[in-house]
Parts: C-alpha cells; structure tokens; sequence
C-alpha cells in the first residue's frame, strides 16, 4: 500500500504574526493544509492520507477534513505530532503500522504541510522512485551560489554551484527501510537530523533524487506567504 | 487543491495560471494523452489575426484529450475510468442548431482555456468512456474522430440514398480518420481518395480507389464528396469535385481556411449540389466516436498516423511537442505527465 504523510506539526511560531500555525492560514480562501491533502488525494495510487498535527490542534485539523474533505473521511487519518519532524514520520508510521500489518513493498510518501505547490508528477515520480530504489528525496537545482561559513563570519569554501541542489519534499521511503535506518542511527545523530533522508546518508542507504519545481515552495514566513498569494492572483503577463 | 493551468500568453510563450479546484458536484479528472491539432498550432506560432490573438490569449491550448477519472461525486464513473473529454460545452438548448453550431456554446480552447491543466474540473455531459483495449494514446484523438463522425452523420441526414461511390480530396490526417469512419460506417460504399503526396496516398491501403489530384481521369465520377483540404488549396478540390461530381450530389465542406475560397458556383447551380459545411463535434459525435474506436481494425489504422512525442514533464518540453509537431504530416500525441 502507499501512504502520504502529511507533517504538520508545526506551531507557527516562524510566521511570527499569527496565532494560527501557518499550516491553517488561508491561501484562495482555503487553509494552505487543505489544499496540500487534496493533491495526495486526488493520486488513486495513494490508499491513505496520514496527517502528524500538534496536540492542540487536532480537533480543528478535524474540523477542516469535515468541512472541506468530507467525500474523503474514511481515507484520512489524523494523529498527533512528535517532538520534531522524524518523530512526527515515525508516529505517523507507528499509527500505519496499527492499521495495516505493513510489507517491504509498502511506502510512505512524507511531505511538509506547507508545500501547497506541489504538482501529481512529482509525487508520481516520488512513487517510482521509492518502489525502484527504496528511498528517494525532491531537490531542484541551485539557483543561488551557495556559500559555507562554519562561523558565521568569514567564508570557510564556496562549492561548485553545479552540484548543489536545495532540499524539498516530499520524501519517500520503503516503510520498513526507513523504520530500519532509523532504528540504527545513535541518539547523537538523531540530534543532528534536519529530515529524514540525512538518517539515510549517514548510514550510507543510497537516496534517489527526483527533480523538483520551484514553484514547490515552503511557506514558512510572511515573505512565502505574500509570494504564494501573488502567486495565485497574478494575471497572465501579456508579450506582445 | 491548487491546479496549474499552462497558457499561451503570445505566440510560442507559455506561462503558468493557478486556480482552486473544489471537491464539488463536478467531475475532476487527470489528462493522460493530448493530441495537437492545426489550431492549436496556429495560435502557438501566431499564424492568426493579432486581434484574434488579442481577444483570445492568453488560453490554455489542446481540445484532444483523454483522461483518468480521480473523483465523481455522481457515481456515473468509477475512479480511474478512462474518459474522453468533450471541449464543446453548450450553454443553452436548442431544437434546430446542434450545439457545435450555437454561437452561446462555448469551445475549450478557442477562446476559454484548453485541456493544458494538471487536472480538470468538468461536468459530466461533458465527458465518455472510453471501450475497454483502445490504447491511451489513440483514445487521445477521439475528438478528431468525432468530428469525422460528426460530417458523416450530417452526409446521412441531408445526402440522396445513392451512395455507392464517396470521393474524399485530401491526404492529410484529417481525410485518413474520415476514410475510416467512411469504411466502418458506410461499409457498402466505395471511398476514392484523391491527393498530391505520394507518401501519404501511400497510406490510405483500406480506400477502394486512390488517385493524384494532377492525373484524375476523365472518366471520373462520384455520388458525393468529402473535402478535407482547407486553405488555399481548397478552391482546386472544391473545383475538381463540382466538375466530377454527379449530379444532386453533396459536398461536404471539412478544410478550415483563413481566406475566402472562389468556388465555381455556375456548376453548383447546374447539378443541383448540396454544399454541407461541417465543424467540430457535439456529445453524439463523440458517442459514435467511441463506438467506432472500439474497433481493433480501426485502432490499428488510426495508430499509422500517431506519432508519439513521449512524456510532457515541463513548459519546456511543451514547446518541444510543438515543434516536433511543425515537421509531423500526421497527428502529434503526447504523454501528460505535468
């Protein structure tokens, strides 16, 4: 089976302007959460939809599935949140695991609330990926040089542009291979883990790559939100 | 959810529109395979009237399409369907004009935006499943075929009962489709196709006779007759059908052109001829479409003139289906995986 995992465990606390966590702000007059869901729901290859929300916000995650996903109820599941991004997958996996006694082929398919961009060919490749090679994250090219400062203050190397690529999701794994890596990694590397795929690289699991767009964005702050909204509103530029 | 839609904003640029798409009592499907036609062609290379590039971009291009049925509310399709979708929506009924003549119906496409979405939103009239074992990529023509039905269902209403010889003038992909919808549903008629290119002539191996346009013999004749030339050419077969022709015949007007065609209506008034202008297709058309489509020997003939592009993954890899589709005789299908 395939499983989406939709990470929302965030409290808004970046978007520095709301008490809603960003996840709930509208976006064409739906909260950017709704309109995330429904591009996994829409993919019939995906069997459930698994959504990791904070504790205290639960009942309105609820809320939002009955008022917009009703035709959609009996494929949605919500739990609560861990303490970080990879607690939240493995609660999400754990609640998986008590729903369907999962085999080596089952996959998830995890991805940030806040990425409302996302388009059905990136999760279909996402699905290919991670029946080929068991693992596999979403990048898009480098745009900008990128720059290492170890300090903070002066410039420590400056890597060829034409290998770096930036991070989005989703990520998608072989469910008992992520359980897996994850189980081996030490507690001092879990420290250090931004996502999931890092668990992977450090214990040397090959990770595919599938490309990206940019228009995949994370909406973070009110900068991301300002350009989603200008996103959605602009008018076709006309060349004459 | 948050649909991309890929419109041409002027000739041969493409930017991308969103829109929010509700779980409403609308269908939404996901296009599989898109088809291109002469008109989309010629509002991607700005081949038409700048005011009518003006009035009518930007517009997502494609009306040939088909697609996989992610959710219905009516029951009327089961997830995952293959369907056809109509890009003729009516928007008022009548009981004299057919709705691909109504000037209120709109054409997805030709002023509102094409198939060109991620998904698409869309009523349930305005959609047909497609047989079961019609690949994807012939399903993707249906409306093409459509619009051959369309004409052959108009030549039955409005042709006199004998129609033991039909002349079709044109070789291109238009007069192809129409040859095979001749043949399944006028098995008992005789179809002569008349063309200039060699190569194409070639194809047409289930037509009963086969002739070039520059060494017609004189002793030539037919009941009725099928133009699928369009442009400028279009005045020459018009010519040659009047002249062969007999009398009380039909002739179906297929080929679009842009100017206007000197038509020797002196032998028009003198056979007493029926000129039958024919465009696009209404849901019926496309029913038979499907019907006549479910036909393993059609399928094969239809495949001859599909050419697959491959995967459109990107804007970019629009404009490589639009230009491969410049040097393509024939029908140019693509893979939708936006």
């Amino acid at each position: 089976m395939i499983f989406a995992g939709i990470l929302a465990g965030g409290t808004g606390t970046r978007m520095n302007i709301a008490d809603l966590p960003k996840q709930f702000l509208p976006l064409m007059d739906k909260p950017i959460i709704i309109h995330t869901i429904e591009k996994f729901l829409v993919n019939s290859e995906i069997d459930y939809v698994f959504i990791g929300v904070h504790k205290a916000w639960t009942t309105h995650m609820n809320d939002l599935i009955k008022k917009y996903l009703s035709a959609f109820e009996e494929r949605i599941v919500v739990i609560w949140g861990g303490e970080d991004r990879n607690d939240t997958i493995m609660n999400i996996i754990e609640a998986i695991q008590k729903l369907h006694e999962t085999t080596d082929e089952d996959i998830i398919i995890t991805h940030d609330a806040v990425r409302p961009f996302i388009t059905p060919r990136i999760i279909e490749e996402n699905i290919k990926a991670a029946k080929e090679h068991g693992a596999c994250d979403t990048i898009i090219p480098a745009s900008d040089t990128i720059v290492i400062s170890e300090d903070g203050k002066f410039i420590s190397s400056i890597p060829k542009r034409g290998n770096m690529y930036q991070g989005q999701t989703p990520q998608s794994f072989k469910i008992p291979l992520l359980k897996k890596v994850y189980d081996e990694i030490t507690e001092d590397e879990k420290s250090i883990l931004t996502d999931a795929c890092k668990a992977f690289v450090i214990r040397g699991v090959p990770v595919a790559v599938v490309m990206g767009e940019p228009q995949n964005m994370k909406i973070t702050n009110m900068t991301d939100l300002k350009i989603a909204e200008h996103l959605v509103s602009a008018e076709d530029l006309k060349l004459d | 959810m948050i649909n991309s839609i890929y419109r041409l904003v002027s000739p041969r640029v493409i930017s991308v529109k969103y829109e929010d798409i509700g779980f409403n009592e609308k269908i939404i499907v996901k296009p599989e395979y898109m088809a291109l036609c002469h008109a989309d062609q010629r509002y991607y290379q700005g081949n038409r009237d700048k005011a009518v590039l003006r009035r009518k971009l930007p517009m997502a291009l494609c009306h040939e399409c088909c697609a996989k049925v992610v959710y219905d509310p009516s029951g009327q399709f089961n997830v995952g369907d293959l369907v056809v979708t109509i890009p003729n929506v009516p928007t008022k009924n009548s009981e004299i004009v057919l709705e691909n003549y109504r000037r209120s119906s709109k054409f997805l496409s030709s002023g509102h935006d094409g198939f060109m979405r991620e998904y698409i939103s869309i009523n349930k009239e305005q959609l047909v499943k497609v047989c079961d074992g019609v690949p994807e990529e012939i399903a993707a023509i249906t409306e093409f075929v459509s619009v051959a039905c369309h004409a052959v269902n108009r030549f039955n209403i409005s042709a006199h009962r004998r129609r033991d010889r039909i002349a079709v003038f044109g070789d291109g992909s238009l007069s192809y489709t129409l040859c095979c919808v001749l043949k399944k549903l006028l098995p008992s008629s005789e179809v002569i196709v008349f063309g200039k290119d060699q190569s194409k002539l070639g194809l047409f191996t289930f037509a009963d006779e086969r002739y070039f346009i520059d060494n017609i013999p004189e002793d030539m004749t037919f009941d009725h007759a099928f133009e699928c030339v369009g442009n400028q050419a279009s005045a020459n077969a018009i010519n040659d059908i009047i002249r062969y022709i007999r009398p009380q015949g039909n002739l179906m007007l297929m080929g679009v052109s842009e100017l206007p065609v000197p038509v020797n209506t002196r032998d028009v008034l003198e056979k007493g001829m029926t000129l039958v202008g024919c465009s696009r297709s209404g849901r019926e058309d496309f029913l038979t479409a499907t019907s006549v489509m479910s036909d393993e020997d059609v399928q094969n003939r239809l495949s001859v003139i599909i050419t697959v592009f491959g995967e459109v993954k990107s804007v970019k890899d629009i404009h490589s289906a639009f230009n491969m589709d410049v040097n393509n005789p024939f029908k140019t299908v693509f893979k939708w995986g936006m």
